[in-house]
């Protein structure tokens, strides 16, 4: 641990009281961080604990509705992520924003290119610019060879170059080694050493425990939009950090309902490729199975495989005990498989097109005649969705735009039921959605499973998976890492679980 | 409904006027502008409102309307097709050379046809298997079939038909000329077909949202690529009425027709990002740019300034429609 400085000095970033609600949400309550020159500050926390709203205010993305920001001990206004670099601040996220055509010294210095008179480029200067910067965090890339061509590595590199080269003194990364290799990890860590030793403080999330332990000096653990403890990392075990990740009161709000579980629906056997690993499970008639890992463990993938929107490897699925082949969304829906995809507005729904006939687009040739539509049946469908869902519409034949996020889960569901389909895919059922209309959708899922139905939920909502399934599949690195019923389930049993951390 | 509970009324629902309606109120603006226009015209020169002009009108709008209507069901789904003018050059050809080997003319007619949707489904083909961008493939398709038209013909026109064939055109119903019937006959096929069938729901779903489709189960590469085949049936029934009036089959026809039945559509309310756009409108506005052409013309504006002035309109009228569905937001 190299770099840190004293902590006399007054720290460089101080986050105060940082509250912000979205719309049935309150993603950060009263959250505060502190971070000194020269140190790595890891930042832990749960899917949804607020990591990314926070790391957004802190870079001038999105604004706090109360708390301050300091710099150096002086308050700031970050207003815009323009504003925000000026000040010193950059952020480096998962998806690199790299042009990949331009070569690596304009990368760098886009949005702020040297210029003589004229408005010309004075690319000598940019170049040797770029050089000095590259040469300083220790990495051999030519600045004149087009990124597209640089591994990923190296094409993070030149974020962190682009980012010194705003005169950066706060730089966060975002989950910085999800898509590299064990070497790669190594030569990312030892620029990161190198820009502590210059006195740049790097915010660092990771749910990766052991880069935390190898790369952080110190951590901040936030939960349900609060920080919970900030600790020397030479003073804690990746057991107790879990314990502070997971530590809560679990309120009960979940409806409770009679539990028979019948005959087999879905059989999944060694599931395999696309990033997915021997996945084999069971779903019952009357259950709710429920699917936790972190972002990024596999969990939607699964789902896309099991529906056939990606082609996978090998996929050996049995409904109802017969198997099937599912080679597209259009053998799902034959064999009975429906898919309520997380984000609705860019694959559940069509907008532009109104409530009566987004539910009749999964089952159109069920009623038509010829290719000719029944218009009758169609309309008395989508009334009845209305009625026994409870979707708040003026009519059928108002635009789907126009709902609810909520309204528009239930559209979404309806068109799988009109289709008569008995296994449901609900991923993150419930986001972005408010509470009143959560409780809606939890009861309707609840109705579902007691009528015959299975469920399989993915969620990121620990309480949710907790709430409302019988069994939970605990997903991580592409593969099923715990399977458990959810009596003998806790918080920690699954952070454990998703995290990769022995108890 | 296997899992639907006891049937609540549905809770009191705010009084939001359904804007499904929206599309209706803007076919009847562009009516509107269709009806102005006429009246401008009738104001200005006493040779407009005549019976023997205006059935001029309609028999010189009546190949454009063709073709746009199959450009129409492209244009829904969120494609484009640039290649219906050379297509209906192509079974132009086909057809006459057909005619000309004593091929009967049903079955010249059934293989002009055939060869209009063979181009479709290869346009089709090429977006979905091929994942080509529309405009690109069907710029390809426009410079393959124009080429495919001149050999066959070897660069020259081939004229000649039987009377029974050039019936298609010369034929009057009750004083109506056989093309405007057929057009109108068209028109109520392509109508009903994309208001009351799956193929027309899956037409504005892709387009709308070509990724929530194919998730909700729908075949899309498979109606995607028959879409294609549409605006090249179109454009062959367009080929078979102008061979028929020209008595003359011509390998250079239907040149510049892509942007014609493409001003046509967007006029009528077709939204080229998809999902929008109604047959009815696409045949209001291919009447405007007849009306406007022939009213041009009986006004003696040079031929140069008709292209100005068509031009404004087109862009006039996607300028009013886009400011439209903006206050609807």
């Amino acid at each position: 641990m190299t770099g840190a400085s004293d902590p006399r000095d007054p720290p460089v970033l101080q986050m105060r009281g940082i509250s912000k609600r979205y719309p049935g949400a309150r993603a950060l309550d009263n959250a505060s961080l502190e971070v000194r020159a020269g140190e790595v500050h890891v930042v832990l926390g749960e899917n949804g604990a607020g990591k990314s709203t926070l790391m957004k205010i802190l870079s001038g993305a999105v604004r706090a509705d109360s708390g301050e920001v300091l710099l150096d001990g002086h308050p700031v206004e970050l207003g815009s992520p323009l504003r925000a670099r000026r000040l010193g601040i950059s952020i480096i996220y998962q998806e690199l924003s790299l042009v990949p055509h331009l070569s690596v010294a304009d990368n760098i210095f886009l949005g702020k290119t040297p210029t003589r008179w004229a408005g010309m480029v004075d690319s000598g200067r940019m170049r040797t610019d770029a050089r000095r910067i590259l040469d300083g965090l220790g990495v051999a890339i030519d600045c004149d060879a087009p990124v597209h061509g640089l591994r990923l590595a190296q094409q993070q590199m030149v974020e962190v170059a682009r980012a010194l080269s705003d005169d950066a003194r706060i730089l966060v990364m975002d989950e910085p080694t999800s898509a590299l290799s064990q070497r790669e990890v190594g030569e990312l860590f030892a620029t990161i050493e190198r820009l502590t030793a210059k006195g740049v403080a790097v915010v660092y999330i990771s749910h990766r425990m052991d880069e935390v332990f190898r790369i952080g000096h110190r951590v901040t653990v936030l939960r349900d939009g609060r920080d919970v403890a900030t600790r020397r990392i030479a003073d804690v075990t990746p057991g107790q950090l879990v314990r502070l990740m997971a530590d809560r009161e679990v309120a009960d709000h979940y409806p409770r309902r009679e539990r028979c579980h019948g005959e087999e629906l879905l059989r999944v056997d060694r599931l395999h490729g696309g990033g997915l690993k021997d996945i084999s499970f069971v779903l019952r008639r009357g259950e709710i199975l429920g699917i936790a890992g972190l972002v990024g463990a596999g969990r939607t993938r699964l789902a896309r495989a099991l529906v056939g929107a990606d082609p996978v490897g090998e996929r050996r699925v049995s409904v109802r005990g017969a198997p099937v082949r599912i080679e597209s969304p259009a053998d799902a829906a034959r064999a009975g498989i429906g898919f309520l995809p997380e984000d609705r507005k860019q694959q559940g729904l069509v907008l532009r097109l109104s409530v009566e006939r987004n539910v009749s687009l999964s089952h159109l040739s069920a009623l038509a005649r010829l290719g000719i539509l029944d218009r009758a049946q169609e309309r008395g469908e989508a009334e009845g969705s209305i009625a026994s869902l409870r979707i708040r519409t003026p009519g059928p034949d108002q635009l789907v735009l126009n709902l609810s996020g909520g309204n528009q889960q239930k559209v979404v569901l309806a068109k799988w039921l009109a289709a008569h389909a008995s296994i449901l895919i609900f991923d993150e059922p419930t986001r972005g959605i408010d509470v009143a209309a959560r409780q809606e959708i939890y009861l309707l899922m609840n109705r579902l499973v007691e009528n015959g139905a299975g469920l399989i939920m993915i969620s990121s909502d620990l309480p949710e998976v907790l709430g409302m399934s019988d069994r939970i599949l605990v997903m991580r690195g592409g593969r099923v890492a715990l399977e458990v019923a959810a009596e003998d389930a806790t918080d920690a049993r699954i952070l454990q679980a998703a995290l990769g951390v022995a108890s | 409904m296997t899992t639907a509970g006891q049937a609540a009324p549905a809770d009191a629902a705010p009084d939001v006027k359904p804007t499904i309606h929206a599309q209706r109120g803007r076919q009847l603006g562009t009516f509107a502008g269709l009806l102005a226009l006429c009246a401008i015209l009738w104001a200005a020169t006493p040779h407009f409102l005549t019976v023997s002009n205006l059935l001029n009108v309609l028999e010189q709008t009546a190949l454009n309307a063709i073709v746009a209507m199959g450009m129409t069901y492209v244009i829904i789904s969120g494609g484009i097709d640039l290649s219906v003018g050379s297509v209906l050059a192509f079974a132009g050809i086909g057809l006459a050379l057909a005619l000309e080997q004593g091929i009967p003319a049903p079955l010249a007619i059934a293989i002009a046809l055939g060869m209009g949707v063979a181009c479709g489904l290869v346009n089709g083909t090429l977006i979905t298997l091929g994942r080509l961008p529309p405009f690109i493939a069907t710029l390809g398709m426009m410079s393959v079939a124009r080429g495919a038209a001149l050999m066959l013909a070897e660069g020259r026109p081939i004229s000649g038909f039987s009377d029974g064939f050039r019936a298609i055109a010369t034929e009057r119903v009750a004083g109506v000329p056989a093309p405007v019937l057929i057009t109108i006959v068209i028109y109520a096929v392509a109508h009903f077909v994309l208001t009351r069938t799956v193929f027309g729901r899956v037409t504005y779903a892709i387009g709308g949202n070509e990724e929530a489709a194919r998730l909700s189960g729908v075949p899309v590469r498979a109606y995607k690529t028959a879409v294609y085949g549409v605006a090249g049936l179109t454009s062959a029934a367009a080929a078979i009425v102008l061979t028929a009036r020209l008595n003359s089959a011509q390998p250079t026809a239907g040149t510049m027709y892509e942007l014609d039945a493409i001003a046509a559509t967007v006029i009528g309310g077709s939204s080229l990002l998809g999902g929008e756009g109604s047959q009815t409108g696409t045949l209001i506005g291919a009447l405007i740019m007849g009306v406007l052409r022939n009213g041009l013309n009986l006004l003696n504006v040079s031929s140069f300034l008709q292209q100005v002035v068509i031009g404004v309109v087109i862009i006039g009228a996607v300028l009013v429609d886009m400011s439209l569905k903006r206050r609807q937001r």
